[in-house]
């Protein structure tokens, strides 16, 4: 039980955000990475967050892990252009199934969550500062 | 001694320091799936800090240095308390961020109003020890 926790949990929120934030990136990296067929076709990934319990619930404060990423299973979106140098033999190319709108969104509110646990680690940083200032 | 010269404020500052742990945690699993909402309720907790510390609890007698300490540990479980959502989420999570950010500051503001109290206190005991 001390302010220190506070700066190891906002950094576990900040991390997984910045995970977040990778996949993100690499989604909207790969928007137009067509291919010819369904199962080389880029999928939008998508970050699990998971509360680290380390077997005590009576733990009163828990920071944050990053359980697993997901691949989003959502169809591909299919398009006829035979003229395509990867089209397949029915000329048909697939393309991921990434939503650019949904991406920024997710984008904006994990940058806001990362701006947030900063924000509570700059004021515990402070309230720390202040403890150990005591009677000087 | 010591207790004696902070007060309340020492015992305060303890349950602050959890609050604010407590929130923080809120915060940084803001985006994790049924994730609930956890808060201190103050009043409890620092009654519960005041009881440990209290004189009118009869301590056990250690008459062997293999003794263990009668006093209970303090059982967080007993004043953490869920928080009501106001628009529940789909996910299962309950944390509203600008709730939390706003008890997070409040609670900053009142850990700040402590700290205040315990450095008077000691400026005070500093200036009588040197007779300013």
């Amino acid at each position: 039980m001390s302010l220190f926790n506070v700066l190891d949990i906002s950094g576990s929120g900040m991390h997984a955000q910045t995970v977040r934030l990778n996949t993100i990136a690499s989604n909207m990296a790969n928007v137009d990475s067509v291919s010819s067929n369904k199962e080389d076709t880029y999928r939008s990934k998508q970050p699990v967050f998971q509360t680290i319990l380390e077997g005590n619930m009576n733990e009163p404060a828990m920071g944050v892990r990053v359980k697993e990423i997901v691949e989003n299973q959502a169809p591909l979106k299919m398009e006829y252009s035979p003229n395509h140098p990867m089209a397949n033999e029915e000329g048909y190319i697939f393309r991921p199934n990434v939503d650019v709108t949904e991406e920024m969104a997710n984008m904006l509110s994990a940058s806001r969550s990362y701006e947030t646990n900063i924000e509570v680690m700059n004021t515990s940083k402070q309230l720390l500062l202040r403890t150990i200032q005591l009677g000087k | 001694m010591a207790d004696s010269i902070f007060g309340i404020h020492e015992r305060a500052l303890q349950v602050r320091t959890l609050r604010g742990e407590v929130l923080a945690s809120n915060l940084a699993n803001a985006d994790t799936p049924n994730y609930k909402a956890r808060d201190v309720d103050f009043r409890q907790a620092l009654s519960a800090e005041q009881d440990k510390f209290s004189k009118d609890t009869l301590p056990m007698t250690n008459t062997s240095g293999k003794h263990m300490s009668g006093e209970s540990l303090m059982n967080t479980q007993d004043f953490l308390k869920y928080r009501m959502p106001t628009q529940p989420s789909l996910d299962g999570n309950t944390v509203e961020a600008h709730i939390e950010k706003a008890q997070f500051m409040e609670n900053a503001m009142q850990h700040q109003a402590t700290l205040e109290f315990i450095d008077s206190k000691i400026q005070g005991i500093r200036g009588a020890l040197k007779g300013e």
